[in-house]
């Protein structure tokens, strides 16, 4: 009998530790092994931190790599501005059927690729898009208008891709908040600015924290977006690492860049949830 | 003569097609206790809404110490709310969600320590300033929530059923500490419910109210001995109730057969009913003396003798059911607890009277209370 839930135990566990076994912990302690390998001659190889003081020794290794920060924590907290108040209106304003139309509609986008969503960016930014077009035809401007290829036209697209992936936290925990709660708030004297801050922010913590987490993850490690819609100079710390692994077949540089995006997104992580004294189980549910 | 604190004028309220308040006026004197009771949809929440402010009304006006307040938003108006679920907020500790309307009103920081220690003090809970909101008990957060309010010192408190979630026996508790609260701080309060005996125990005043108007405004002992209408009569208090049509009228003493053949006398009070008319008699269970022998009830102006159909024990509410002889209909009468009737069973017969200004009777209603 011990022995028959010992094996079941095992069997309803191995499709997970497989999962983390096979995809997560292997190649990782793999390429943490390959990060600290520096070739010295063809086929001859010693462990040595030579990889990690090149990328530190390469200001546009660090550029790339503190821009890509910067950008996705400006990504997270504009997906955050956007985001809030559509949350706040289908969560407390939109009633029944127009509550899920609407759900149904910041889902729709997702339906496609995002492949195919960021075609759509480039239809209507590139020289010859709709904007484009539509600025000339309205005389505002007198010839053709480029809006792709910068840097904000990559957070457009990026805080388009994440969007969703803030609203849901967000609407999830709005809707928890008692209507009459605001109520209170305002028949207490408050202000609709003071409503926010005291009571409405406060109680939507874990779904702001955990909606930041997941958007920030996903801009840091986005690669379509900022190479399609960025351009050639749009410098994001993932091409930076696809560069390295397929174009230089320099695996082992890749692999500390890797590793130093993981130190990286761990930190601002940790970070965020001090500052708003949140824990990774309270937010994650 | 003193203004009233809170003073409703013609006050209605329509959403689209319906209408949930009709013409409502009322006034509440300074530091009394003033209760809408009615059962739930009959806009006594929509009236309570209009006076915080989150509704408007489709006409009339509101006015409190005698100025109007229809042109205040809600966060400026002196009324504050103790909403059904009591609302605190629970990302604050108990002394931040007492203090949030004088941080509110930009009152300095030691003074509002004070007055938050001060009222603390007073709800006798003096140590529960850092506590957190859910660690409360029931209780402790219906008085968290009345202190939150009286702190800042509003002419009116609304009070949305706030009992209405608590067991039994607080509730009982809580009735009484209310009501010495409401005295101690002498603030005005307006408190709706759906149960009579919250609205009973207290009031000072009760509005009964059904489909958006007021039936009757009296204290509790008037609503109870002298209902205004039919529906007051039957939602206030048990009530044994006939129908039937008035055979004679002599002053104020009527006489009405019932449909199943009872003759019984009633009061009118001067509503105005004469004979042939169709009526409703209502006698409450504690008004009918029970006896064993018929020369006990003799002085009474209804006799009726018949057997005991069944005995419904609830402690000092027991009541037991009776078939007058040659009817099948059942009169409730409440049981003495001297112990003379502690063996009545089933099948035993029993003689029972009543004094006809006892027993109300209203012209016909079709509408069931």
């Amino acid at each position: 009998m011990q022995t028959g839930a010992r094996i079941g135990f095992i069997l309803l566990f191995a499709p997970l530790l497989l999962w983390l076994g096979l995809l997560i912990v292997i190649p990782h302690i793999d390429l943490f092994l390959l990060s600290l390998r520096e070739r010295i001659g063809v086929g001859e190889y010693r462990t040595s931190l030579a990889n990690y003081i090149a990328f530190f020794g390469e200001p546009l290794y660090l550029v790339t790599f503190m821009r890509t920060a910067i950008m996705s924590v400006l990504a997270t907290v504009l997906t955050l501005i956007i985001g809030f108040p559509v949350a706040f209106y289908i969560a407390k304003f939109a009633k029944g059927r127009a509550q899920s139309v609407l759900f149904l509609l910041c889902l729709v986008p997702f339906w496609v690729s995002e492949l195919v969503r960021t075609f759509g960016w480039m239809i209507l930014l590139r020289e010859t898009g709709i904007f484009s077009e539509l600025l000339q035809w309205s005389g505002l401007v007198d010839g053709p208008v480029e809006m792709l290829y910068n840097d904000a036209a990559m957070m457009v697209g990026l805080v388009y891709t994440s969007m969703l992936f803030m609203i849901v936290p967000l609407i999830t925990t709005l809707e928890s908040l008692d209507d009459s709660v605001i109520e209170a708030g305002y028949d207490l004297g408050g202000t609709g600015p003071s409503v926010l801050r005291e009571i409405v922010i406060p109680h939507a913590m874990p779904g702001i924290v955990s909606g930041s987490i997941v958007v920030f993850m996903l801009s840091l490690g986005n690669y379509l977006t900022p190479t399609m819609l960025g351009g050639k100079d749009s410098l994001w710390f993932t091409e930076m690492i696809y560069a390295q692994f397929i174009v230089r077949f320099n695996w082992e540089l890749g692999a500390a860049f890797g590793f130093m995006l993981l130190i990286l997104s761990s930190l601002i992580v940790w970070a965020m949830l001090r500052l708003t004294g949140q824990t990774l189980e309270k937010t994650m549910g | 003569m003193t203004l009233p604190d809170l003073e409703c004028l013609s006050l209605s309220k329509t959403f689209g097609g319906f209408t949930a308040v009709e013409d409502v006026s009322f006034a509440v004197p300074p530091s009394s206790f003033f209760s809408i009771l009615g059962p739930s949809g009959c806009g006594k929440t929509t009236i309570m809404r209009m006076i915080a402010g989150f509704l408007d009304p489709t006409s009339g006006d509101i006015r409190i110490k005698g100025r109007s307040i229809l042109q205040t938003p809600p966060n400026k108006r002196p009324v504050n709310m103790v909403f059904q679920h009591l609302a605190l907020f629970p990302m604050m500790n108990v002394a931040d969600n007492i203090g949030y309307g004088l941080r509110r009103k930009g009152v300095p920081r030691p003074e509002i320590d004070r007055r938050v220690g001060e009222v603390l003090e007073r709800i006798s809970l003096p140590d529960a300033g850092r506590r957190r909101v859910d660690e409360l008990s029931g209780g402790q957060k219906q008085r968290i929530a009345i202190a939150r309010c009286i702190v800042l010192e509003p002419d009116v408190l609304l009070l949305d059923e706030p009992l209405g979630a608590l067991d039994l026996k607080l509730r009982e508790h809580m009735k009484i500490e209310l009501k010495a609260l409401q005295a101690a701080f002498g603030t005005t309060f307006v408190y709706i419910t759906h149960d009579q005996s919250e609205a009973l125990v207290m009031s000072d005043q009760i509005a009964v109210m059904n489909h958006g108007k007021f039936e009757q405004v009296a204290s509790a002992a008037e609503l109870y001995y002298r209902p205004a209408t039919s529906f007051v009569a039957g939602f206030v208090g048990d009530n044994n109730r006939w129908r039937g049509t008035l055979t004679r009228a002599e002053g104020d003493e009527l006489q009405l057969t019932t449909d199943a053949g009872l003759v019984m006398t009633g009061a009118q009070h001067g509503r105005g009913l004469r004979p042939g008319d169709k009526a409703e008699i209502f006698v409450r269970p504690e008004a009918i003396r029970i006896a064993r022998a018929a020369a006990d009830i003799k002085g009474f102006d209804n006799r009726l003798s018949g057997k005991v159909t069944s005995t419904l024990f609830n402690g000092a509410a027991s009541r037991v059911l009776l078939r007058p002889d040659g009817s099948h209909d059942e009169i409730q009468v409440a049981l003495p607890q001297s112990g003379e009737f502690a063996d009545l069973g089933r099948g035993d017969d029993v003689h029972v009277g009543w004094n006809a200004a006892q027993a109300n009777v209203f012209p016909a209603n079709d509408e069931a209370g």
